[in-house]
């Protein structure tokens, strides 16, 4: 199977997600979004790794996990308390930080 | 010997300083330690003189450098002092006729509660006029000059509760300050020029210079004359500075002050001799201010008015002598000695004669006085035949002198300066004659005593003890005390015998000629003539007072009178020129000025702020507080540089 493939695949799932990003309001979709557009980078590297047999782009993708993860942790909690505190999950309702 | 010049200048300081600081425990004696310490000046100047008088002609200047001043680098302003001939004139003329003044000031100003500080002021006075004329650089003249101007200022405005003589006052300092610049930016010059401004050196190289460099400084020169001796076009405070009080007039109209110009141009003499044109100026300054001071001094009422004129028209004849060069030099400073003779003893008079009429100033409600006061009439009357020149008294020989001098100068501009001086001498007679006429004969014109409000009432009028001088009572003139009359008799005796005393052997030609130098000019009229042409217009000019004054009543309210008269009264408009030209012109200035900052600078300003202003608030709208929308400009951003790079790439 042609490995460009993947690239496309790739492509489509960041657009996707970048869409996601733009357009949802659900903080909590907002963040899959975000996630996705990860992953689809990952799946970018892992691509470019096997079309140039080098394996610099694999352990890039591992880190990017990694960071993932952590971002995840960070992210749930801040949205999960704002909930507490705005019973709102929409990130339009967090609109404060205006003049 | 050397050591006295500087005790000379210090002896006055120091009067000056404990008067001022000393507070109230002086008040007892501060006025006769005023006039001891002016005394002590005069005997350390006479001292002085006669270690001068025992010395070669050609030897007798005495130079003594006190201490470094300014050294920086090889640039040197020492406080140092030079005493020649020239100076030593000026030294005995400010102590001696300066010390007369101070003892008629005790009696003067005996009821005025702040005699001390009034002496504190006349001995800082004398202390700057000496420094400037003992000076032996210009920098240290400059110090002197700036005292003086200082000095004016603080006894012009002595009365300064009466608004008149505190706005006097200012206009004195400030009309005086155009004159300084000039003076700072002649020594400016001079040291671009020679780099340096002791005297030795300057006058030295003069000649070194090229000629516009010289006529520059001699023009600045001028200025700075002008200023000081109030010559045309900077005249107009003279007149107003009589509002101190009458010791004061003396002092500055004989001894000190109006003098300062004429030194300078004289000190200054190499400057002009290289300076053609700056010549011309100094002559065309003198003669016309010499005919400007007599016009304004007939029309005038207020005795002290009419002498200021007649002081302006006598220092005018000063300054038109010293442009003429070496032949006028020593005839300049002879007329100054003469008339710090007569003006003083002419200023102490009138004092009297205001003490005795409940100081009333208006010449129109005198009349008859000699009976009433006859040693004032006597030293006045003696003063007054001085100054008109009458044969044998000290102003008919300086006087004289001058005159020949201005036709010797040669050519028509011989003839145009000796007739002005001639038409001068005219002028001269007729309102001296006018003066004495209105005030010590015909009959009695006396008016009650002024009230204290009125502008001319000089204010010691309401500190007199003997309750005899309330507002409403008619006058009871009377002599006044032995302090007050005494330097009136000694300065008579001087405006009779100075002038012959000079003139005998050509004393003060010899006296004066190793430091001023002297040449005989080339008269195309014999000096007789002159003589004889001075006689003829003096007698015209008495005659025609007396048909005016002496014949018929003097009416008690001036008539309105010709044209000039009226423009006269107004001192020839020179107050109204310099009100349109100097003060509308400034304020006109300064209403563009103001425009321009206001619309040019403040709009620039402004208008930068108001347009970062409006932008920034439309520019705040983009901050909206929507993560999405920061996530669109994000995103958009990032895909415009990659199209960038990419398109960068493919070209």
């Amino acid at each position: 199977m042609n490995p460009v493939s993947y690239l496309y695949l790739s492509a489509l799932l960041f657009t996707i997600g970048g869409v996601g990003v733009l357009v949802r309001r659900n903080a909590i979709v907002v963040f899959m979004c975000v996630e996705l557009m990860l992953n689809a980078c990952n799946l970018a590297f892992v691509t470019f790794s096997r079309m140039h047999g080098n394996l610099d782009g694999q352990i890039i993708a591992f880190f990017t996990m990694v960071v993932a993860a952590a971002e995840v942790v960070v992210g749930l909690a801040i949205i999960v308390s704002v909930y507490r505190a705005r019973h709102s999950a929409s990130v339009d309702d967090a609109s404060l930080l205006k003049l | 010997m050397e050591n006295l010049i500087g005790l000379l200048v210090l002896a006055p300081l120091l009067g000056a300083g404990i008067l001022l600081c000393g507070g109230r425990a002086l008040d007892r004696v501060g006025h006769w330690l005023g006039t001891l310490l002016a005394a002590v000046s005069f005997a350390l100047g006479a001292v002085l003189f006669a270690d001068m008088l025992g010395r070669d002609a050609e030897d007798r200047a005495l130079d003594v450098t006190v201490f470094q001043w300014v050294p920086v680098g090889g640039f040197r302003a020492d406080v140092g002092f030079h005493l020649d001939q020239l100076s030593m004139t000026f030294v005995l003329l400010i102590t001696g006729v300066g010390t007369l003044i101070h003892l008629y000031s005790v009696g003067y100003m005996e009821h005025d509660e702040r005699r001390r500080r009034f002496f504190g002021y006349l001995n800082l006075f004398l202390a700057a006029m000496l420094l400037l004329v003992v000076a032996d650089n210009y920098l240290l003249l400059y110090v002197g000059w700036e005292g003086v101007g200082l000095a004016s200022y603080l006894l012009i405005g002595f009365w300064q509760h009466k608004p008149s003589a505190a706005t006097a006052a200012k206009k004195a300092f400030l009309v005086n300050r155009v004159g300084d610049v000039g003076l700072s930016i002649a020594i400016m010059l001079m040291f671009t020029t020679f780099g340096t401004f002791a005297f030795d050196p300057v006058l030295g190289d003069a000649d070194r210079a090229g000629e516009g460099k010289l006529t520059a400084i001699g023009l600045m020169l001028l200025l700075a004359a002008c200023g000081k001796s109030a010559q045309v076009p900077l005249q107009s405070w003279l007149g107003d500075a009589m509002e101190g009080p009458t010791p004061v007039s003396a002092l500055i109209h004989a001894a000190t002050m109006v003098t300062a110009g004429v030194y300078l141009i004289t000190r200054s003499g190499a400057i002009f001799e290289g300076a053609p044109d700056a010549q011309l100026a100094v002559v065309t300054v003198g003669a016309v201010t010499l005919l400007f001071g007599a016009i304004v001094g007939c029309a005038k009422d207020d005795i002290k008015k009419a002498l200021a004129g007649s002081t302006m028209s006598q220092i005018g004849y000063m300054v038109l002598a010293a442009g003429l060069g070496p032949i006028g030099y020593v005839f300049a400073i002879m007329h100054l000695v003469t008339h710090g003779f007569f003006k003083a003893g002419l200023f102490l008079g009138a004092g009297s004669v205001m003490h005795g009429m409940n100081d009333e100033v208006d010449m129109r409600r005198y009349g008859g006085l000699w009976r009433y006061m006859p040693v004032t009439f006597v030293t006045f009357g003696l003063g007054y035949l001085a100054i008109i020149g009458f044969p044998g008294l000290s102003g008919f020989f300086s006087k004289d002198k001058i005159i020949e001098a201005a036709f010797a100068k040669g050519g028509t501009e011989g003839w145009i300066l000796g007739g002005t001086a001639l038409l001068g001498a005219a002028i001269t007679a007729y309102y001296m004659t006018r003066v004495m006429i209105m005030t010590f004969f015909g009959e009695k014109r006396w008016a009650p005593a002024p009230s204290p409000d009125r502008p001319s009432a000089e204010p010691a009028a309401e500190k007199h003890g003997d309750g005899t001088h309330g507002a409403g009572e008619l006058p009871h003139p009377h002599e006044s005390p032995k302090s007050m009359t005494i330097p009136m008799i000694l300065l008579a005796v001087g405006s009779v015998f100075a002038g012959g005393l000079f003139t005998l052997n050509d004393t003060f030609l010899k006296w004066l000629e190793p430091v001023t130098g002297h040449e005989e000019g080339d008269s195309p009229v014999s000096a007789l003539t002159v003589t004889g042409a001075t006689m003829a217009v003096l007698v015209v000019g008495v005659a025609l007072a007396w048909a005016q004054y002496g014949r018929k009543p003097v009416p008690v309210t001036p008539p309105r009178g010709s044209l000039l008269t009226r423009a006269a009264r107004r001192d020839l408009l020179q107050d109204d020129f310099n009100h349109i030209v100097l003060v509308r012109g400034g304020e006109q200035l300064t209403r563009g000025l103001e425009a321009i900052d206001r619309t040019v600078v403040d709009g620039a300003v402004n208008g930068t702020a108001v347009t970062v202003g409006g932008l920034s608030g439309r520019m705040r709208r983009l901050q909206n507080g929507y993560a999405r929308s920061y996530a669109v400009s994000m995103f958009g951003g990032a895909a415009v540089l990659i199209a960038a790079t990419l398109l960068m790439r493919a070209v």
